[in-house]
């Protein structure tokens, strides 16, 4: 206690100060060792090597390369930053900090480069795959054992330093280097979809331009689109804030037109940007769409009525499988060739029925107990389906195949067409957002909403907490079989073992990352997660991502869990309300703290014997 | 004339320990009951027994001359019966507006098919809904009133939060209150309004309260009548000044005057 206090006495009055208490050396050493950490693990897990292949500014970086980048530049900011809690002055970011972020990354390089002299030394190729030539020539440049360690110790020097002047460069110019900088990396991730869209546009010339022949942006452009965003965020300074402001601020008629503006242009855009987009972008798009289709589905589930439901595939399995036996002419026990929207209604009833039939031992459950016997349930269905047992009637492993696609008339709708598929999609995640909004703002809805808060309380409150429980049940269930449904017809067929647990994991990430309980943060969790990530086994953007997606997907959820759990795109009141519990328990930490040096206090006074009582009260 | 409720030989074993036995008591129409006791003397579990929170070992509960054991809680409120909670339970990501509203949901029946058509019938609905939620709010002045409407229950204060938790229960639209320490946690300014606010709820309002609390400047000025009890047992029952001058209850609380250890 003392120390600290004399510490931050002394050092105020000076610029630089070097770090001076224990406390911030271990802090250096903690983040610095993590930075070996993670630089050596993700090396051996092939991460540098796997994805050196896609080139995100040509010739100088590539994505394996950013892999490792990333991590001394991150620990460098975790290192110097301060913890602002009310009522503790933090001193001024200055020379101390910029010092802990160098530290940091000369740890981290120092690590670095020690791992070279082994990988040259040593062959542990045996228990490590990934410990391979490969990787050393990927390491050192091709230039040597020197050059590579010396660059190793000097670039994450610099990256600390960089990552720790964020907090020190007044925050203006934080805005804008941040702002180029992630835009610029937009730019280079999106690479496929821009040109995909250029081409559509007829704009080739000026994304040829861009992107270089093997991938990757030019250095030159690079530098220009740098400038480009940087410009513009600087000229758009706090406008956004603004527009944000302004429409918080229109009432009654005036909001609801802004409102029906925003919502029309960007309906005719999602409508009208697949026309210039190519098959793999519009494949892409579909699939993005049959996942938010999903994820809308868990949603109302999760997000609104609380139920930690892990079977969901179980319910997009039963939609699928239900359009394949109604559909195909190759079922194997009964095969009536529906049309695809008569089929539409028996799945909606079928899936019902089924969510009923699981939901109805289940719902009476609470928290963890529900969360495994849904999982079990949903592993359940896809055994049975691949089962000796049913395979008369669903072919077993061998699944459902010539699956027709959905003849409108004028246009059958197939997998081969991705844009007919998108727009097939579309309609259906359309109607979702539809029945979710509704059904938020509806004496159900808010009954939804009250047996998350707190299930007890709202039974007594009058509301019937099993039927409400099944209804939000049934109608996710509805929602999944939408999606199996528009997926079978895409596909052409359908197996047991594209319904695997981790479709329900998947799903279930996108909700959590994108924000529950909020369709926007739905919308955006699917179009960043599956869109550029990928699906369980649609590809992303990144499709290079394929072999790590599932560590990628781990190591963000646990991200958002611990610093975000609001989600990417909170509901407002959600954000406002975890920050809330961080502030009070904050408080109330303090609190107790105060109150234990006051208890000490007291007692030091009572073992003097009262002799000076005043001692220890100015703490 | 018949009671309101009546509870009869009521017991509530807890493996093995009796958090209530041989219970009887009874509410008239347009009372105001205290329930008063020490710590751990069964005073929310008696509560809870009411609301089907917990199922009685023995014993019958009686409201409106039909025995309402064995329900479950929502039905429980369904009848008529609203109750509060002791350490307040409100549903904190929800605005205060929202809080209210949810509590009519055993008075309406909209179910998906209107929310997704909007049909008329549906519209209708919400709006009395939306109505009876501000006319419930507007009951306790300007507190939570106008731009508190949209704000989520967490941020309000917890003098607030218990006065949205009585509104939330005035919103089942009961005729029997039960309100678990109303003025817990309140400075004595706050007290005060909030014992007059259980009077108006029942000249104003016609409600029939039955009470917790341990402040007993707020037992004296509210009730007509008052328990007492000790050890899930009922121990006496009276006017606040009979049951005040008692000498069980003067021991449940303060103890036997000391005659050696035994």
């Amino acid at each position: 206690m003392s120390t600290t206090m004399t510490s931050s006495g002394s050092s105020a009055a000076g610029g630089f100060r070097a770090p001076v208490t224990d406390q911030e050396w271990s802090k250096i050493g903690k983040w610095g060792g993590l930075c070996v950490l993670a630089l050596v693990l993700v090396s051996l897990i092939g991460m540098p090597v796997g994805l050196d292949r896609r080139i995100l500014i040509h010739p100088v970086l590539s994505l394996g390369y950013l892999s490792l980048l990333w991590i001394p530049l991150v620990m460098g900011s975790v290192v110097s930053r301060h913890i602002e809690l009310e009522g503790v002055e933090s001193p001024e970011p200055g020379g101390r900090e910029l010092l802990a972020g160098a530290l940091t990354g000369l740890i981290g390089g120092a690590g670095m480069a020690v791992f070279i002299l082994a990988l040259d030394n040593f062959n542990l190729r045996d228990p490590l795959v990934n410990w391979s030539p490969q990787l050393l020539e990927l390491l050192t440049y091709g230039r040597g054992i020197g050059f590579g360690a010396l660059a190793w110790i000097l670039a994450c020097v610099l990256l600390g330093l960089v990552g720790s002047a964020i907090h020190v460069v007044p925050a203006g110019l934080r805005r804008v280097v941040s702002h180029s900088f992630f835009g610029l990396l937009t730019f280079a991730v999106l690479e496929g979809a821009i040109s995909d869209l250029s081409e559509g546009f007829g704009l080739e010339f000026l994304t040829d331009s861009i992107y270089a022949k093997r991938g990757g942006l030019t250095v030159v452009w690079s530098i220009v689109l740098a400038v480009l965003i940087g410009g513009v965020s600087m000229l758009t300074k706090g406008r956004l804030k603004a527009a944000k402001a302004d429409y918080g601020a229109l009432q009654g008629p005036e909001r609801k037109r802004a409102s029906r503006i925003l919502f029309v242009s960007v309906a005719l855009m999602t409508i009208i940007l697949p026309l210039f987009l190519g098959t793999i972008m519009n494949e892409l798009l579909a699939n993005v769409g049959l996942f938010l289709l999903l994820a809308l589905g868990l949603n109302i589930v999760v997000g609104l009525a609380g139920i930690l439901d892990l079977g969901y595939v179980a319910f997009f399995a039963v939609g699928g499988y239900t359009t394949a036996v109604l559909t195909s002419p190759d079922s194997p026990f009964f095969a009536p060739e529906l049309h695809f929207a008569v089929t539409l209604v028996i799945v909606v009833v079928f899936a019902g029925i089924v969510g009923l039939v699981i939901g109805a031992p289940v719902i009476r459950m609470r928290g963890d107990y529900l969360a495994i016997v849904t999982l079990g349930f949903g592993e359940i269905i896809r055994l049975l389906f691949m089962s000796d047992w049913l395979k008369p009637y669903f072919g077993g492993a061998q699944g459902i195949t010539n699956v027709p696609g959905v003849d409108l008339g004028f246009v059958v709708i197939k997998g081969t067409d991705p844009r007919s598929v998108f727009y097939l999609v579309l309609v259906f995640c359309a109607l979702a957002i539809y029945i979710s909004w509704r059904l938020q703002a509806s004496r159900l809805g808010r009954a939804w909403m009250a047996i998350r808060e707190d299930e007890k309380v709202a039974e007594a409150m009058g509301i019937n907490t099993v039927n409400a429980k099944l209804l939000a049940f049934v109608v996710g269930a509805v929602l999944a079989s939408f999606s199996g449904a528009v997926m079978v017809a895409k596909v052409g067929s359908v197996f047991p073992n594209s319904f695997m647990i981790l479709v329900s994991i998947i799903i279930l990430v996108v909700v959590i990352v994108g924000g529950m309980g909020n369709i926007a943060g739905v919308l955006v969790g699917s179009f960043v997660l599956i869109g550029i990530l990928g699906g369980p086994r649609q590809p992303g953007l990144l499709h290079e991502f394929q072999s790590f997606k599932l560590l990628i997907y781990g190591a963000l959820l646990v991200y958002m869990m611990l610093q975000r759990p609001e989600g990417l795109v909170p509901s407002a009141r959600r954000s406002q309300e975890l920050h809330q519990e961080e502030f009070l328990q904050d408080v109330w930490l303090k609190g107790e703290e105060h109150e234990q040096e006051e208890h000490e206090a007291e007692l030091h006074a009572a073992e003097a014997g009262g002799s000076e009582p005043d001692e220890g009260s100015g703490s | 004339m018949s009671h309101l409720m009546e509870i009869r030989d009521l017991k509530i074993t807890f493996g093995g320990l009796d958090a209530l036995s041989g219970l009887n008591f009874h509410v008239d129409e347009g009372e105001i009951v205290s329930v008063i006791g020490p710590n751990g003397a069964g005073k929310t579990t008696f509560f809870n027994a009411i609301t089907g929170l917990v199922d009685p070992t023995e014993g019958d509960i009686i409201f409106e001359d039909e025995s309402i054991l064995g329900l479950d809680p929502h039905q429980v409120t369904g009848l008529g019966i609203a109750r509060t909670f002791q350490n307040v339970r409100l549903f904190p990501n929800m605005t205060v507006l929202e809080n209210i509203m949810v509590a009519q949901h055993c008075r309406t029946s909209q179910l998906i098919l209107g929310a997704l058509l909007q049909t008329s019938a549906f519209k209708k609905e919400e709006k009395e809904i939306e109505e009876r939620a501000k006319e419930v709010l507007a009951f306790f002045g300007s507190r939570l009133v106008g731009y508190r409407y949209d704000q989520p229950a967490f941020v309000l204060s917890y003098a607030n939060r218990r006065r949205l938790e009585i509104a939330r229960a005035m919103a089942t639209q009961p005729r029997l209150m039960l309100l678990d320490e109303p003025v817990a946690g309140m400075n004595p300014m706050e007290t005060a309004e909030l014992t007059a606010l259980i009077g108006r709820l029942r000249s104003e309002w016609g409600f029939t309260i039955v009470m917790i609390e341990h402040d007993m400047r707020v037992v004296r000025d509210v009730s007509d009548r008052v328990v007492v009890l000790d050890h899930g047992v009922p121990i006496a029952q009276g006017s606040y000044d009979e049951v005040s001058t008692n000498p069980d209850v003067i021991e449940a609380y303060l103890g036997r005057p000391a005659e050696g250890q035994g």
